[in-house]
Formats: structure tokens, sequence, C-alpha cells
């Protein structure tokens, strides 16, 4: 039989608002254990919650941009669980009216598209985070993350393979880095991810036996994982057996997924209105504004690059993968206007500098400015585009305007044909072995003989005069 | 002289004449418990070195003419509002040692206001209770009969008054804990309209129906505390940003044309009759003063108990889920692990009553009863509110008897839980509604035990308690008495 | 709707609570003496009335993304049970 995974992922993103959900501690990451504290994070007696406005702000932006409905009236809830990280013994959350609901984004696989639909995104507060060492006694809890705002983004299940999950949940990721609201950083645990996953015999409507994975910290692994967890599921089902309902981890370097049965809790959260903090309403007043301050999403940007400047939309999606990348891009195109070759060269060498550096794109030394004055040079004929490689290799490292390079170094192309007769004859001469078997129809030769004038003028011949000057002397030969 | 016996608004004269020292009043507070503590046991800490350092203080700034409201009056809190390098332990065993690092909102209003802070009184462990018998600390005595209850959870804050060991006290009151020992004890005590005064640092026992409210000798009195404690608190999100007028301003006007509403409900056969009678004799005051009386009804007040005592200790049992031997108090030394480090600490940490209602609430809550209970008595808590709404079109203020009955022994109801909620019957219903409400003295038993009646007024209505209950005050016939200890 | 001694088991273990089975029996009586009462509410239908979770109405109380001073790890960690090199300790997570 031929089975059809279904896939639902929940995504926890922490957003990047100075302080935390309840309280003023700062959310600074990497700070001396337990020091972003305050009694309301570390949950002492008798302190009591005062929401963070930025928090509901960035979770409407998140709404706005995954095209959800933003809730008029949303409230706030208790889930209750025992957990020496959870400080109050309860963790707040939104459970009965989320801020937002029925959403979708659009992901784009070889060409098709296809529509991820949103259940529903709700605004709480992280857990801290305890440290088990192996060989003490004791687990260790520190409390600075306790509070840090998050939302969680649930999905319908509408993905039927791994692929389609990875992209949704690149597109979730572009998205909240590109809204600024979260950074997106999967090892420190800024985008976190669980997966839900089950079988069911193609054609069937009814969804099978699920499983939950966790601890994915990485797209990779978040791929792996699945796949995983799809061959698992797969030969149970075809071995006869049956799936349980059950949360797995993910064990990266055994690269399985365990169970986790007998250490899971039964889940009876006994989720209840929570009495201190009172409804957030959204007028749509507040939730235009919002709605103003969204830049261009990604999406939409990949397609107005394709139309506005006719590139393919390969390199729309390269050139949009981060809003400072678009916007470097973007100004380089403008600057030249040849958006084609602007984005061959910020695809090309801009690129694979920075990443090889590194460098962020507001690091580069190179400036759309400058990169522009390098690719008028080639095309006014000044430099080779071989030589303009070079050039942009020391505009790199040296941060100078390529004008002054190309004449320090002397770099200017020879377009003097009566120069560079005077080398194309010298070439010829000098390789007589070669000239011989050209003449006996050895064609390919010609190629040779482009690549030797090239060298004798250290790459600074003008190549198309060259070409012409070599057919003129090999057809008269 | 027994400066302890006198109250806040004769004290400030004679602190402002300069006939009388802050270090006079506080010394003479100290000797009183000194004399009676043992006996009544209303406090669980005392601060006096901090308090003799305040009343110089007070002193000095009353020389320098820049008293506040309490400057130099020595009020005792209920320990279960936190208190900076003091420990504050809500009566248990869990948070015996703990010390907050900050002062709750009504605290850092009273040390504003220049009081001097007593100690920290004895109360039912984490307020659940009616009798201060559940403290971890020991039992407090009623003083007017020390083999009774002084009623609760508010008992020390109440007896404290009473017994003069403090000149005016705060207590906590999630369903009658002010008014219920208030009632008991022969004194004054008002629950404000809930977000009228901060709850910010009161240790969480139900948090949709705790207030923080005075407890005092008179009617002015409560007016000088409420001055002081009420208002709109940033800390805290249901805290109500509405002005607050001067309390003291209702003290002493007249009551003429008002509408006293009788709940038929309240009157029901099984009150004591010396309790009934005093009501009745409360009501034809109040006539003899202009008001008019009018019988009212408030149909779901038969609901109120099982409303309450699903609702609060569902909500008690999320806000005690904090005390788990992590970050503060107490930890059992044998767990194995962490399952077991958090079962014994929790069941050794907590006292009977405590964890009966954390029982209770995670039941309400969990899955599969969420609705039966939980959600029946928040729909049947709007009904509640509704009626309020409905009377006070009718009426300006609702009377009722605080208690159904005068206190109790010591060990009377401890076995029998239901027993002891339903002494609440009448208290637990202004809480469910948000609305305010005062107990004041209308006279004693036989046996010569106070009495108190209840009065009830709409949301923000506070000065209307303050007028009536000071116009009853000064009209009521019957004689001051003090407790003989 | 009465509650039996297993449900009082296992809302126990939800609440982190130990007792004996003396206790247990104890509180099963006790609890279901309260549920039963508990009954009255059964006589009203709510039907479609919108359940009271606070007591007074406020909405959209906020505070604005400015920092507060933390109190420290030191301060933090003063009252704990077992607060070593900056962390709180517990025994170890073995459930």
């Amino acid at each position: 039989m031929e089975y059809e995974p279904v896939i639902g992922l929940e995504v926890h993103a922490q957003l990047l608002t100075k302080t935390k959900i309840f309280c003023g501690c700062s959310t600074r990451f990497g700070e001396a254990p337990n020091s972003n504290t305050c009694p309301v994070c570390l949950g002492m007696p008798g302190v009591l919650p005062v929401l963070n406005k930025k928090v509901v702000e960035y979770a409407m932006k998140m709404a706005i941009a995954t095209h959800c409905r933003v809730n008029g009236t949303s409230t706030w809830a208790r889930k209750n669980y025992f957990y020496p990280d959870l400080p109050k013994g309860y963790q707040i959350t939104q459970f009965a009216h989320p801020i937002a609901e029925a959403g979708y984004v659009d992901v784009e696989i070889d060409g098709a598209k296809k529509r991820i639909g949103i259940t529903r995104i709700h605004m709480e507060e992280d857990a801290g985070k305890s440290i088990h060492d192996e060989s003490s006694p004791s687990s260790y809890v520190d409390l600075n993350r306790a509070g840090v705002p998050l939302i969680e983004i649930v999905s319908e299940p509408d993905m039927r393979n791994t692929d389609e999950a990875v992209h949704y949940l690149r597109r979730l990721h572009e998205i909240l880095v590109y809204l600024e609201i979260c950074d997106g950083n999967m090892e420190e645990g800024s985008f976190r991810c669980d997966a839900n996953v089950s079988l069911r015999p193609k054609g069937q409507l009814k969804l099978g036996t699920r499983s939950e994975l966790k601890n994915m910290n990485s797209f990779r692994n978040v791929q792996h994982a699945l796949e995983y967890e799809i061959q698992r599921q797969r030969a149970i089902l075809e071995k006869g057996g049956r799936v349980v309902q059950e949360t797995r981890l993910w064990d990266v370097p055994q690269g399985v997924t365990h169970s986790m049965r007998g250490k899971e809790e039964a889940h009876d959260y006994r989720y209840f209105p929570e009495p201190d903090l009172v409804p957030v309403v959204i007028s749509d007043t507040w939730k235009e504004e919002i709605e103003n301050t969204l830049p261009e999403l990604p999406m939409e940007k990949r397609e107005r690059f394709v139309e506005q400047y006719g590139i393919p939309s390969y390199d729309a999606g390269v050139l949009t993968a981060s809003r400072d990348l678009a916007d470097y891009y973007e100004e380089t195109a403008r600057l030249c206007g040849k958006p084609k070759t602007a984005s061959n060269w910020v695809m090309g060498d801009f690129l694979a500098y920075l990443n090889e550096e590194k460098l962020e794109i507001t690091e580069s030394p190179v400036t759309p400015q400058r990169l522009v004055d390098l690719i008028d040079m080639i095309e006014d004929g000044t430099i080779s585009g071989k030589i303009a490689k070079e050039v942009f290799e020391d505009m790199w490292e040296s941060g100078k305007n390529p004008r002054e390079i190309v004449e320090k170094r002397g770099l200017v192309q020879i377009t003097d044909t009566a120069e560079l007769e005077k080398i194309v004859e010298e070439v010829l001469e000098a390789n007589q072995k070669q000239l011989e078997q050209y003449r006996s129809g050895k064609n390919q030769l010609f190629g040779f003989f482009v690549g030797q004038t090239m060298k004798a003028t250290r790459g600074k011949a003008n190549p198309k005069i060259v070409n012409e000057l070599l057919e003129k002397k090999l057809s008269i030969l | 002289m027994e400066f302890n016996r006198l109250t806040i608004h004769e004290l400030q004269k004679k602190l402002r004449d300069g006939s009388l020292t802050s270090v006079e009043i506080t010394e003479s507070v100290y000797r009183r418990i000194a004399s009676v503590e043992e006996k009544v046991h209303s406090y669980i800490t005392l601060m006096e070195e901090s308090a003799i350092w305040q009343a110089r203080e007070a002193d000095r700034r009353i020389k320098e003419g820049k008293a506040g409201e309490l400057t130099g009056i020595p009020i005792a809190l209920k320990d279960i509002l936190c208190t900076e390098g003091v420990r504050t332990t809500c009566g248990s065993r869990i948070l015996e040692n703990f010390i907050p690092p900050y002062d709750a909102t009504v605290v850092s209003k009273l040390k504003d206001a220049g009081a001097v802070l007593v100690g920290k009184t004895n109360m039912d462990e984490f307020a659940m209770g009616s009798s201060t018998e559940t403290s971890w600390f020991g039992i407090t005595k009623n003083p007017w009969d020390l083999e009774r209850i002084p009623g609760g959870s508010s008992g020390g804050s109440a007896a404290a008054v009473a017994a003069d060991e403090c000149i005016a006290s705060l207590g906590t009151d999630t369903g009658g804990s002010i008014r219920q020992p208030a009632a008991l004890c022969g004194v004054v005590g008002m629950k404000p309209t809930y977000g009228r005064v901060s709850r910010f640092g009161m240790v969480a026992f139900a948090s949709s129906l705790d207030q923080i409210g005075p407890v005092t000798k008179d009617v002015e009195d409560c007016a000088i505390m409420m001055n002081v404690i009420s208002g709109h608190d940033i800390n805290e999100s249901t805290s109500v940003p509405a002005e607050v007028p001067d309390y003291t301003k209702f003290i002493s006007r007249d009551i003429r044309g008002w509408t006293v509403g009788i709940p038929g409900e309240y009157f029901i056969e099984g009150i004591d009759p010396e309790i009934k009678a005093a009501a009745d004799e409360t009501i034809k005051i109040l006539e003899g003063l202009g008001a008019k009386c009018l019988e009212i009804s408030l149909p779901h007040t038969e609901y109120c108990v099982a409303v309450y005592y699903i609702i609060a200790p569902s909500e008690a049992s999320s806000n005690l889920a904090r005390y788990d031997g992590v970050r503060y108090g107490f930890r059992t030394r044998d767990g194995e692990n962490l399952l077991d480090m958090y079962k014994k600490t929790r069941s050794s940490g907590f006292g009977a009553e405590v964890k009966r209602r954390i029982m209770l609430g995670t039941h309400s809550l969990s899955s599969g009863y969420y609705d039966a209970y939980y959600k029946k008595a928040s729909q049947v808590r709007a009904l509640i509110r509704d009626d309020f709404d409905k009377a006070f079109k009718k009426c300006d203020v609702i009377l009722t008897p605080t208690t159904p009955a005068p206190a109790f022994r010591i060990g009377e109801k401890l076995d029998d839980p239901l027993q002891m909620y339903l002494f609440d019957i009448f208290t637990l219903s202004t809480n469910l509604a948000g609305i305010p409400g005062i107990s004041v003295p209308c006279g004693y038993t036989k046996s010569g035990l106070p009495i108190g009646v209840q009065f009830m007024a709409n949301h923000f209505e506070e000065g209307k308690l303050l007028q009536i209950a000071s116009a009853y005050e000064k009209n009521s016939t019957i004689e001051r008495r003090r407790p003989n200890l | 709707m009465k509650i039996t001694k297993k449900e009082v088991g296992y809302v126990a273990h939800l609440a982190r609570l130990d007792f004996s089975e003396d206790e247990k029996g104890k509180l099963t009586s006790q609890l279901n003496t309260i549920l039963v009462y508990m009954d009255i509410l059964n006589r009203i239908d709510t039907a479609g009335i919108q359940p009271v979770t606070h007591a007074i109405s406020l909405d959209n109380v906020l505070r604005d993304d400015t920092e507060k001073k933390s109190i420290g790890a030191e301060i933090a960690l003063a009252s704990a049970p077992d607060g070593n090199m900056g962390f709180f300790g517990v025994p170890r997570v073995i459930e």
C-alpha cells in the first residue's frame, strides 16, 4: 500500500523585544546565569505580570504577514505543570482566544506553489533553562530566559512531505527575520520547531496516529528527523503494526528518533483564564498602524524583482534572502542601470567574498557605488571581465575605489589595434607548431591563440579586438 | 497612659499639637503586646527595633511640620503582605524563612505616609480559613473569649486591633477574611472594590477575588487608612485607574433619603437569633436617621458558597504551584529525585486545609471536569454579579449580618470543612461580584461576644459604605466595651 | 459528582502532593461532602451565559518595552534552598 505522510509544524519564535514579556528584565542572551531576573520572572510570592506592548505589536506583525485574522479580543490563560525551569508552576500563554487565527503562507517548490495553512498564532512566555550534568546528582536552573516573549505559530497538517515542511519552515523563518521581530537563531533556540507526523494510506481522508517530534535545532535536523520518522512509521505500517501516539526526541548524533514514553507527563495542563491579566483588545486603527510599518515581504519582493528587473526567479530568490542583501542589490541595480549584470556581480563575487569572511552585508568593504564603478569600467571597455575579478579582490581587501586600483596597477585594457596586432604576430611567430596544426584543420586551436595573446598582455588585451585580429591573421594564412 | 487604646484620628491630633510623641505611642503598643500577646497570639513576627526607629523618625518629621497622613501611627500588617528584608510567611511552613527583596505596594504606601510598622500578624495558612486555626505558627485567640476563634483568615489583624496591640492593621479579604474576623472581634473591617487597592506584593490566594483592606477601631480610621492605601498601581494589570476621593469627607454626612436594601436571602432560618436581632436593631436606627429600608432579592445567594469554593481553590491550586522548594522557601532534605522532592516538600510544607483546597482546585480544573466545575461556577458568578447590578438600581447600599453566628469555639469546625465554609456564607458574594463591603460592630451577644453588621455598595462606592457606617456608629445606642484581658 | 480514591491519587500527583492511604481515604470523603454540595449548581441552566473570570472589566493594560534593572543573581538566589554557582540546584530530573 502507498502511504502519504501528513506533517504539521509548531514553531516557537523568540521576539526581539528589549525586555521580557511581563517584567522589565533584559532579554539579552548569554549573560551570567540568573542575572537577568527580578521577583516577577522568578515567580516570587505576590508579584504580578504586566504585558509588554511590543510583544502584542510584534505578534500582530507576524499575524498580518501570514494573512491571519487578527482577533479583536484575545485573552490569557495559565498552563499548569511542574518543572524546575518554570518558576510559577504555570506558563502564561493564550489558549481559548489567541491573538490571531486562520492564515497561510505560500511556498514554492520547483516552480509549483503550495499554500500551507496557519491555524493560530499566540503569545506566551518562555521557560528558563535546566542544565543536566550526568556526573552530578543535581540539575541546575538558569532563569534568564524565563519570561522572554515567544509567539507560537501552529500550522495546519497541510504538508505532505519533508520538502514542503522544510520550505514552509524556511518561509516562516525568513518572514520573522524580515520583520525584524526574531533573530532566527536556531542554535541558540530563538527559532524552535516541533513537528507532528503521521502516515495514512494514500487517498484516505482520516488522519493516522501521529508522533510529536522535538529537539530539532537546525533546518537539516528537521529534514533528517522527518525523513527518519516517516520511514520508521512506514516500516511499522507495512509490517501491519500500529504507530503509537507519543513524543519522540530527535537524537542528532545517532540520527534516529527516540520515544519519550514513560518520561512523559499526562497532558493535563488544567488551562484556565489568567486572572492577573486583562484581555488584549486590538482596534482597527491599531492594526492599521502596525500594518503600515510592515516592510515588503520576501515573497512579494521576489515577484517584484522578477518583474521589475527582468531577472530569473532563481536570482530573485537568492537576492531576497535577506532584507539587507535585497537592499544592496536594488541600490546596485539602480546605480548601474543594468539589473542582470548587477545581479551577476552581487550573486557571484560579492556573495562569495561575503560568505568566505562571514561578514554581514552592512560590513562589506565594497559599497554598491564602488561595485557599479567597477561594472561601468567593464562596460566601457576600460578593463576586461577577467581583470575586473582581480580588481574586485583588491577592492575587497584595500577598500579603494576601482579606478584608482586600475590606474595604479596599470590594468587598463589594451584597445590599440596596432599594438595588439604586433603582439598577435609575436604570438603566432612563437608557436609555429600549433600554427601548422591549425592550418591542417585543427580549428579548435583558435582558442589557444586567444589565450596566449591574453597571457602575453597579462590579461589586459581587449578580447574582442584580439578575436578580430586573430580571425583576420589566421584566415590570411 | 494607654495611648495604644486610642484611634488614628485621636492620636493624629495629639501628635500634631505636640502633646504626645510617636515613640510614646509605639512604646505603649509594645508594652501591651508584652502583656497580652501570650494569651492572644496576634503576631507571627514583631518588628520592634525598626518600629522604634520609625517612631523617632516620625517625631522628627512632625517637628519639621512634614507629617504625612499616618506619621507616627503604629500599624500592623497581615503576614501575607511582602515586606522587604522582613520575613513573610503567609502562615505557612513552606515560607517559614522567606525574606522578600521587595515591599508590597500597600507597604510602600504606608511607609510613605509615615506609618510605624509594628509587626506581621497571624493568619490562616495562605489565607485559607475562617478561624486562624490553620497557621503553621499557632492559633490566634479571640480577645473577647480566649476559648474562641477570632475569625479568619485575617484573625491576627483583627485580634491585634481589638486587643489594642496596634492602632490599626491591614488584612486581606478573598471571601470575607477581613469583614468576618472584624465582626467576631468587634472592630471595623473593609474590603474595597476589586482593583481599588493594589494587590502587588500580596501573596496570592485567589487572584480574581483577593483584595487588601483596613481593620480599624472605628469608621473614621477606616476612611483614613483607605485614603493611604487606595489608588492605581502600574505594577498590577487589574488595578483600576480611577480617581480616589478623600474618604474622610464621607464621615459625619447624613443618610437622609437613602434606600437600604435588605435581601431576604440573608435572613434565613439557621442564623443565630441574637445576630438577627442585632441586625434588626441596626435597621431601626438607620430608619431613625431618615433612611428607607427596602426588601430586595439576591436570588442566586444560595449558590455563592459552591461558586466560591470552586473558583477560589482553582485559582489557589495554580497560585500555590510556585512553592516547589526550588527558588525559595522550605525544601525537604530527603528528596531522592525531582518528583520525590516536589511531593515531599509540598506535602510537609503545606497544612491540611491548604492541601485540601489545592486538591479541590486541581480537580475542578482537571481534564473532564473543567466545564462542570470551573466554567459552570464562572457562569453562575455572572448571575451573582447581575443580582447586585439589579439590586443597586433600587438601593444605595445593602445591609446583611456579617456572619451567621458569633465566634465559635476553637477546634469546633476543624474537621468539618463544609461547615467551616458555610460560615462565610454572607461575605463571599461581594468578592464574587467585586464590590466593596464593610463590617461594623452592632452589638454583643448575651455572653459578651461581638456582633457585626455588613454593608455592601456598588463598585467604587466605598464612600457610601463609610458614610452609612459612620452615621450608624455615631447614632447607635450600644455601649462601647473593651475585651477583658 | 463524587470523586473516587483513585482519582484522588491522580489529582494528588498532578498537584505534586503525597498522601498516605489513610489520609487519602479521609480526604476522599471530605472532598465528596464538598463536591456533592457543589451539585446544587446543576439546578441552574447556564447555557449561553458568558463566564465571569475577572471581577472588573479592563483591557489593554500595557507597559512600554523599557528595561528595568534586574535584582541580580545574588539576590535572586539569596532565599534558594540550593543556590550553587549562580544556579538554582535541584535533585536530578528523573521522573
